[in-house]
């Protein structure tokens, strides 16, 4: 996987020749296992968390126990049953429960269902959540994910690519010039990344919301919504400021630290130094001599960002109030709906394979040291 | 190598600043449990009115004094058995007795207290006694509380509940009683506290020989303590010293475990190589899919919430994580060094390659990580106890910070509930943080010069 990154072992052409396969072959060979692989590892992963969310069935007991107070209280209320002799309305009363445990699936055992539920899963037929719905109403968990999706993308895409650029050109910057306040500043101010961005989202909104009264505390839109979509505009642009501010604190001083730091290694190369010495101009030096080893890196990098947008953070969008997929996954965890936190699952484990596959591909193409299914590479 | 890394810490500031932190911090937990041993310290947090009772309601960390121009009360508390407390019984008739207690004190604080509370202890056979309680201003007027038997062992009077007083003293709804009593004039539209002596004399009649009567008063202030006291009038210095041994204990504990054993694994899957090095390395695959946060939530719903069972998960759900991967590829290199080789030659057995040669190896590369992991685990633990999953009987600060959440603390402008807990987690943060960056640069030579 990632450690593709890694500079797999030169291979020399004699090795090469010792193969005898053509290269489509061997690339195609390669593509399809890692493909195989990949498919089989999601498969275990969402099966393991469809395994955790019933509690290795557990959450079926629970269920059971809904089902009796709930078929309790029906009858309780209906006259003609009340009306019945005592063993007859045990009988009535054990019938209803039966036909209320067949309509949730429970006559079946936890372990067959399991596998039902992850034949479904896997076919992102995600199914109904038992108790949550969509603001809409519905109770599809395919509609409750795509209306809380949007606000996490927006957020998190938004801070995400903001930090990945900053930090990415302020580091390019103080690799540069080495030494300069600036440079020691983010060396010095890195250690503050240690905490995670819902804790300064705690600060700023001490500071902003709490004491000063200028920003809202959380949510992504006033109450009620404006009418005009310019105010709308400006009222969620009003409840960004805070969290991204809080995303950019947390992961801005490391991201610049560990880029600056990786860069610096890179133009320590001999061949950064030969290239100083000919003459270039620093600019072709940094384009053609720094940045291009590195893109593997900075591809890998930038991708894995990308999924953690998917995902939201549990914590940050509970403290924000924000509704995207984050929270909507912690209030799933509470009131057991698995079908959520299935589906949840299942399209982050897809979404993080498919973002492998793809960064091997993109890897082979963009780093010509990296030998595609050769005898060597070995994963 | 670990003799001459640790001579060359002194070179770096920022890794003795954090070390300095960390050693106090080290300090401060030792102390707090010589001083509040653990079961002291369940009693204390866990306590009711019995434990708190005398102490005032969210009432900030005195030290916001320092800070202010109209200064803050105090409380102040008295007994009926204190030596300043002048008490008086004497029999005017048959079967009557009068018993005064009286509890001077000075106010002399630019805000008004919290509240005010008489507490009534009596016994008696039969006729229970009765008690008028009088507040005497530094005007010279006279206030009549309230009237009441003692008909229980104990009882308290609250002048906040005593409602017949806001009549009494002519205010609104929405004005405090207990401002109406201590203000220069009640009816102005800005009431302004009146100083001075204030005496609260406590009118006891007795009506049996055997019957006694004591009392407690106590004048809520709205400071307490060096941190302050929370919605449940617990005072916070206990939540705040314990949670430092807490937060190391924890994060020390997840992070030695995770780093020991997943480069112990790594170890093992390089040298062992073929399928042992394919399982792990398909574990820690399928271990990227899942989510940890959301399965370490469902194990504290459905499980057990202790901090125990919380790490033990941790470690479980980390240790397959991507620091295998880096160590596989540091132990990939180490196996094929010569020393490796001529170990295998004298004819040492698999397990002492693993443990004695090719682990010590990499100690030293795996030093910086381990540091700078405590930080992650300890805010970790703050993040399950923000969602409500913290321990059930342990006070931790992410414990106090989710209290100051869920009570309002913002909105109420109680900034020092959320600030004193966020700030002790973020000085512990970054002086492992500061500690361990230096260890990086120290240990990776490449990194030594930039």
């Amino acid at each position: 996987m990632a450690e593709q990154a890694i500079p797999a072992a030169p291979v020399t052409p004699e090795e090469r020749a010792q193969g005898g396969v053509p290269t489509w072959k061997r690339v195609l060979r390669y593509t399809v296992v890692r493909m195989v692989m990949l498919f089989f590892t999601v498969i275990v992963g969402v099966y393991l968390t469809i395994l955790i969310a019933n509690m290795g069935g557990q959450v079926d007991e629970i269920r059971r126990a809904f089902i009796r107070e709930m078929v309790g209280n029906m009858l309780a209320n209906n006259p003609t049953f009340r009306a019945l002799p005592p063993e007859e309305r045990q009988k009535r009363m054990e019938a209803e429960i039966l036909r209320w445990e067949k309509r949730y699936g429970l006559d079946q055992p936890f372990l067959v269902r399991s596998f039902r539920f992850l034949k479904d899963a896997m076919t992102l037929r995600l199914g109904r959540a038992e108790n949550m719905t969509s603001d809409s109403g519905s109770r599809r968990v395919r509609l409750i994910i795509l209306e809380r999706l949007p606000p996490t993308l927006f957020l998190f895409g938004t801070s995400a690519l903001m930090v990945f650029a900053l930090s990415l050109f302020i580091s390019l910057f103080l690799s540069r010039n080495y030494g300069h306040w600036l440079d020691r500043m983010f060396v010095s101010l890195s250690p503050l990344s240690s905490a995670p961005g819902w804790f300064y989202g705690l600060f700023l909104i001490t500071i902003f919301a709490a004491w000063l009264k200028v920003l809202p505390f959380g949510g992504m839109i006033s109450t009620p919504p404006p009418e005009t979509p310019w105010e709308y505009t400006l009222s969620l642009l009003k409840h960004l400021i805070l969290p991204i501010s809080a995303q950019v604190l947390s992961s801005l001083f490391i991201g610049v630290y560990s880029w600056r730091t990786f860069f610096l290694i890179y133009s320590s190369e001999d061949y950064v130094e030969i290239a100083k010495a000919k003459g270039l101009p620093s600019r072709t030096i940094e384009r053609r001599y720094i940045l291009r080893p590195t893109l593997p890196t900075i591809i890998t990098s930038f991708a894995l960002t990308l999924i953690g947008v998917w995902t939201g953070q549990i914590i940050f969008e509970t403290i924000f109030d924000w509704p995207g997929l984050g929270r909507t996954f912690y209030q799933a965890t509470l009131v057991y709906d698995t079908a959520v936190i299935v589906g949840i699952t299942v399209l982050y484990a897809y979404l993080l394979a498919i973002t492998v596959f793809l960064l091997d591909i993109i890897y082979a193409i963009v780093d010509p040291r990296v030998d595609v299914g050769g005898p060597r590479t070995s994963t | 190598m670990l003799r001459s890394a640790w001579g060359e810490i002194r070179y770096y500031p920022s890794a003795i600043l954090g070390l300095t932190v960390i050693l106090i911090f080290v300090a401060i937990s030792i102390y707090t449990i010589i001083t509040i041993p653990y079961p002291e310290a369940i009693r204390l947090w866990r306590g009711g009115e019995e434990v708190w009772g005398d102490n005032p309601r969210l009432a900030a960390p005195e030290w916001v004094n320092y800070f202010r121009q109209k200064k803050l009360p105090t409380t102040i508390k008295m007994l009926s058995t204190d030596p300043g407390v002048e008490r008086v019984k004497e029999q005017i008739d048959d079967n009557i007795w009068i018993e005064d207690t009286v509890y001077t004190f000075e106010y002399t604080a630019d805000d008004f207290p919290q509240d005010l509370a008489v507490t009534l202890l009596a016994t008696f056979e039969k006729k229970p006694p009765y008690v008028s309680i009088i507040l005497v201003r530094p005007d010279g007027q006279e206030i009549n509380l309230g009237d009441l038997s003692v008909r229980g062992q104990r009882q308290v009077f609250l002048v906040s509940q005593a409602d017949r007083l806001r009549q009494k003293l002519q205010l609104d709804y929405n004005q405090e009683i207990i401002a109406g009593l201590f203000a220069k004039d009640p009816a102005a539209e800005e009431m302004e506290v009146l100083k001075g002596t204030y005496k609260v004399r406590v009118e006891g009649t007795l009506f049996e020989d055997e019957s006694t009567l004591s009392s407690k008063m106590v004048v809520y202030g709205k400071v307490y303590g060096w941190a302050g006291t929370d919605h449940l009038r617990r005072d916070l210095r206990i939540a705040l010293l314990w949670g430092a041994p807490i937060a190391l204990t924890f994060g020390l504990l997840a992070a030695l475990g995770t780093t020991l054993l997943s480069m112990t694994i790594a170890a093992i899957g390089v040298w062992f190589g073929g399928w042992v090095d394919g399982i792990i390395q398909r574990i820690t695959e399928v271990n990227m899919v899942l989510p940890v946060l959301p399965i370490l939530i469902m194990i504290g719903i459905s499980i057990s919430r202790s901090l125990a069972v919380m790490l033990l998960a941790i470690v479980a759900l980390s240790i397959f994580g991507a620091s295998i991967k880096t160590n596989r590829a540091i132990f990939l290199q180490v196996k094929s060094l010569p020393y490796i080789e001529a170990a295998r030659a004298y004819g040492a057995s698999d397990l002492r390659i693993v443990f004695l040669y090719m682990i010590p190896r990499i100690i030293p590369t795996v030093i910086p990580s381990l540091v700078l992991g405590i930080p992650s685990f300890v805010f970790l633990e703050a993040s399950l106890a923000v969602l409500g999953l913290g321990d059930p009987s342990l006070p931790t600060w992410g414990k106090v910070i989710d209290d100051a959440r869920v009570n309002g603390a913002l909105l109420q402008g109680h900034f020092y509930w959320m600030l004193e807990p966020s700030l002790a987690l973020m000085i512990t943060g970054v002086a492992f943080a500061m500690l361990g960056f230096s260890l990086d640069r120290i240990f990776n030579p490449r990194l030594r010069e930039l």
